[in-house]
């Protein structure tokens, strides 16, 4: 018993320091594996926003931040605009390297898997966050949100990069 | 000396005064329409003029691929149309209900090209150009 209270501070030390190590692992472990590293970045847009991303990219949709995919994704998105989700949406070269740019510096940061899909949609986050315990089917159905590419439909500022909890409403 | 001043003088007031008045716009659409027309006459030796009715009808008309130009225009260029797939709205297209209509020659060359593939898969000839734009120019407001 003694002995015990003797080694006590000891043993408190050493117990308080794996925890913490334990602590840490975790943390940087879920760093790591959140949404499988498929994480957005900041959502909302950076204060200056380049105005021919702005122009060019909130003609046919909303123009969706940079934030919301990796800079692979974009590199991708943008080489391909001739062919962009069945539109030809192409640029000026000058247009297309501005644009460019912007979006591959402004890309999520939180992004840690190889992957770099083409959809929004497609990504882990966005899965999670929008799957049938938060959204129930029956909206997605909802002509006037058409989409799950419609931001808009729901996330009200959507166009300014504010998904904010909010500023949701879903409509009836 | 002082005349070759005043010459200068004069050049400067002429273009301060061009910068003034300058409409905020870089063309109009019937300049627009000019220019696609010496396209045309470029393209065809036979090229005979453009025709409002056949615009009219080459806008409605599918052409092999899922859309016509009115499938996002609507078959009225002075009303709103709405993008097919993304739903999102887009203003007049025909100018008496839209002045920055093909007033911006780089966005004309832009959008013909862009949609002319979409509806066609291929780029619109300065004939079929010239048709669609002297159809909008006289649609009424």
């Amino acid at each position: 018993m003694s002995k015990y209270y003797k080694n006590f501070p000891r043993r408190l030390v050493s117990a308080l320091l794996v925890m913490g190590a334990t602590m840490s692992i975790a943390q940087a472990g879920d760093r790591v594996e959140k949404y499988s590293g498929e994480n957005r970045g900041k959502p909302a847009q950076p204060s200056q926003v380049n105005a021919k991303f702005q122009q060019e990219c909130s003609t046919c949709h909303i123009a969706y931040s940079p934030g919301l995919l990796p800079a692979a994704s974009w590199r991708k998105v943008m080489s391909g605009l001739d062919k962009h989700f069945g539109s030809d949406a192409s640029l000026t070269d000058q247009e297309d390297k501005e644009i460019t740019a912007f979006l591959v510096n402004n890309a999520s940061n939180r992004w840690n898997a190889s992957t770099a899909p083409l959809r929004i949609t497609e990504t882990a986050w966005f899965k999670h966050k929008h799957d049938s315990h938060e959204i129930p089917q029956a909206i997605w159905k909802n002509p006037k949100v058409k989409s799950p590419a419609n931001c808009a439909a729901c996330h009200q500022q959507a166009d300014r990069g504010d998904f904010s909890e909010r500023n949701i409403k879903i409509p009836k | 000396m002082f005349r070759e001043f005043n010459v200068t003088l004069v050049c400067a007031l002429v273009v301060v005064a061009g910068l003034i008045s300058s409409p905020a716009f870089a063309q109009t659409p019937e300049e627009a329409l000019a220019a696609i027309q010496s396209d045309a006459a470029k393209a065809a030796s036979d090229f005979k003029g453009f025709s409002a009715a056949r615009g009219e009808n080459f806008f409605k008309t599918k052409h092999g691929n899922e859309w016509s130009c009115a499938s996002c225009h609507t078959e009225n260029p002075a009303a709103p149309g709405k993008h097919a797939k993304t739903g999102k709205v887009i203003q007049p297209f025909a100018p008496s209900a839209n002045a920055e209509r093909f007033t911006d020659p780089g966005k004309v060359a832009k959008w013909f090209k862009r949609n002319c593939n979409d509806v066609l898969d291929r780029v619109c000839t300065p004939q079929e150009k010239g048709d669609v734009l002297a159809y909008l120019l006289t649609v009424k407001k």
